[in-house]
């Protein structure tokens, strides 16, 4: 009996425990939301979205930082979602137990993890430098950087989990193995794959230090793709350390902005994963 | 025909005695070896699989009867390390001759698979997908295509109503027939049937194995079973297999009731397997 008794303690004080952890977690992401929303939503007016950076007292807005990221962001996924999506079906459907697969398996896991600020430096030496100067195209592409490893992961997880015998009965139909994964098995897994491209653009939304060193930030208004290029998560991060105070809430308003992005895009990845099961 | 010189004149007899009047074999395996990697899963196999019959494949688990079936339409091709040796003529070509197309031969040959593996699409897809491949079709004879197909497969009254919704939404039994009338639609020569009813519901089989009876009026068709009253019910001819040698190939009434090898008498009485 006094080994039940422990038992029970020992499953009352695991309980205990997780449920803590759980909660202070939760407590602290209630508190970065509030304190968010508390900065942010006050800061937030119509000119935020009508009006470009301007010098402080002068009441600029974010919109050219909001566009700048938009596009970059964009043109980050037109960049990385073809790479990143045929590389995890080359090593789904044919590099799974070879040496190849395990090859690009690896150095793909070794993308995944480097820190954003190196590949910032990378893409910096590849074109900042060679091109003499910083560009909205060094941006895009340091966060297609970012997009490809995480879609080359989730796109390879979902075709896994696709079942062989989907694949045999369609190749007993005769059909050429370019058949079977276009129409076969990325329609099996398109709703996993659609939640892998999107949650890698909500990494690359919040992304500072790849755009550092290449697209710069610009504090007019520049839709071009060869010029430097704001950005929100730049505007954030030199507006958020400067001694004014209207500064300081565009920041606040822009942080706001990125997070209720990317909640939206985690919202819709799941609906869209919901509705297509 | 470019036929391969008789070797195994016994099983050759058996299956002429089970299936006269004798015809030309539509399948013909001549001292086919296989091997998965170093493991040699298949010894020495002939064997002749008559037109338009029920040709059953049975024997306890790991004996090479799916082996053996999943080379007449080199699904095993898609697997590096798996080698076939010796010849299959079919036609008169021989099936694992390299310069064959594997795309044409699986239009001639279909397969049908021991889960129902329907695709995630429409009914009318479904079918559709496996036509599109061999045949452009105009919508009319299209249309025509799936309907005759899901008459053939004894499906058509449950699903005339919803071909345009997803597969995935029928029940067990009816996606292994839609797997059926999605293999008859490229019309195949051979249909080969992988222990398809094993995952299915008394009432489900049944209805399969009376599909089984008619569709042999058109198609030659190879089923391999675990089920030995299955195969005594529906299967023209039984083949034996055990540890990867072919045993005894005989009428299906005749190896059931009067086997001629002592390892066949004891695997259909329960005392190994």
């Amino acid at each position: 009996m006094a080994s039940l008794a422990r038992r029970r303690a020992t499953d009352y004080t695991v309980k205990a425990l997780s449920t803590g952890f759980a909660a202070l977690s939760l407590v602290l992401l209630a508190w970065i939301l509030w304190t968010l929303l508390a900065r942010g939503l006050p800061a937030l007016g119509p000119h935020v979205f009508t009006r470009i950076t301007l010098p402080p007292g002068a009441g600029g807005g974010l919109l050219n930082a909001i566009v700048g990221s938009l596009i970059q962001i964009g043109v980050a996924l037109i960049i990385g979602t073809p790479i990143g999506l045929m590389c995890g079906t080359f090593l789904a459907e044919n590099g799974r137990n070879t040496q190849v697969g395990s090859a690009v398996r690896f150095v793909n896991d070794v993308l995944l993890s480097a820190p954003s600020i190196l590949i910032g430096l990378f893409v910096y030496q590849l074109l900042v430098v060679p091109f003499g100067g910083f560009s909205g195209w060094a941006g895009s592409i340091a966060l297609a950087i970012l997009v490809i490893p995480v879609v080359v992961r989730t796109t390879e997880d979902m075709l896994n989990l696709v079942p062989i015998g989907l694949r045999e009965a369609a190749f007993a139909l005769g059909a050429p193995q370019w058949k079977v994964v276009t129409m076969i098995t990325w329609r099996a897994a398109r709703a996993g794959i659609v939640t892998g491209i999107l949650l890698s653009l909500a990494r690359a939304a919040g992304e500072t230090a790849p755009l550092l060193f290449t697209s710069l930030g610009n504090n007019g208004w520049s839709v071009s793709l060869d010029a430097p290029m704001a950005s929100l998560p730049i505007a954030i991060y030199q507006y958020a350390a400067s001694p004014f105070e209207d500064w300081v809430a565009l920041a606040w308003a822009g942080a706001l902005l990125i997070t209720a992005g990317v909640l939206a895009l985690n919202v819709v990845s799941r609906l869209v994963l919901a509705k297509m099961k | 025909m470019n036929f391969a010189p008789e070797t195994s004149i016994d099983i050759a007899s058996a299956v002429n005695r089970a299936t006269a009047p004798s015809a030309e074999p539509k399948l013909k395996v001549d001292k086919l070896n296989f091997y998965y990697g170093d493991n040699h899963a298949l010894k020495n196999i002939n064997f002749e699989i008559p037109e338009k019959r029920v040709t059953a494949m049975i024997g306890p688990s790991g004996c090479g009867k799916s082996t053996l079936l999943r080379i007449f339409n080199r699904m095993y091709q898609l697997y590096p390390g798996q080698r076939a040796e010796g010849n299959i003529w079919f036609d008169g070509v021989d099936l694992l001759g390299k310069d064959l197309d594997s795309t044409v031969v699986r239009s001639r040959i279909g397969m049908v698979f021991q889960k129902p593996t329907p695709f995630p699409m429409s009914i009318y897809d479904n079918i559709a997908f496996g036509v599109k491949l061999h045949e452009s079709l105009n919508k009319a004879q299209m249309d025509e295509r799936v309907e005759w197909c899901l008459r053939k497969a004894a499906i058509w009254d449950e699903t005339k109503d919803r071909l345009h919704t997803s597969a995935l939404g029928m029940s067990g039994g009816q996606q292994q027939r839609l797997c059926i009338a999605r293999t008859i639609a490229v019309r195949p020569e051979v249909i080969l049937l992988d222990e398809p009813t094993s995952a299915l519901d008394p009432i489900s089989t049944s209805k399969i194995e009376d599909l089984i009876d008619e569709l042999k009026q058109e198609f030659t068709i190879v089923i391999v079973t675990h089920n030995m009253q299955q195969a005594a019910r529906c299967a023209d001819i039984t083949s034996f297999f055990y540890l990867g040698e072919l045993i005894e190939v005989a009428a299906s009434n005749e190896i059931f009731t009067n086997p001629r090898e002592a390892r066949t008498r004891d695997y259909i009485t329960g005392r190994f397997g």
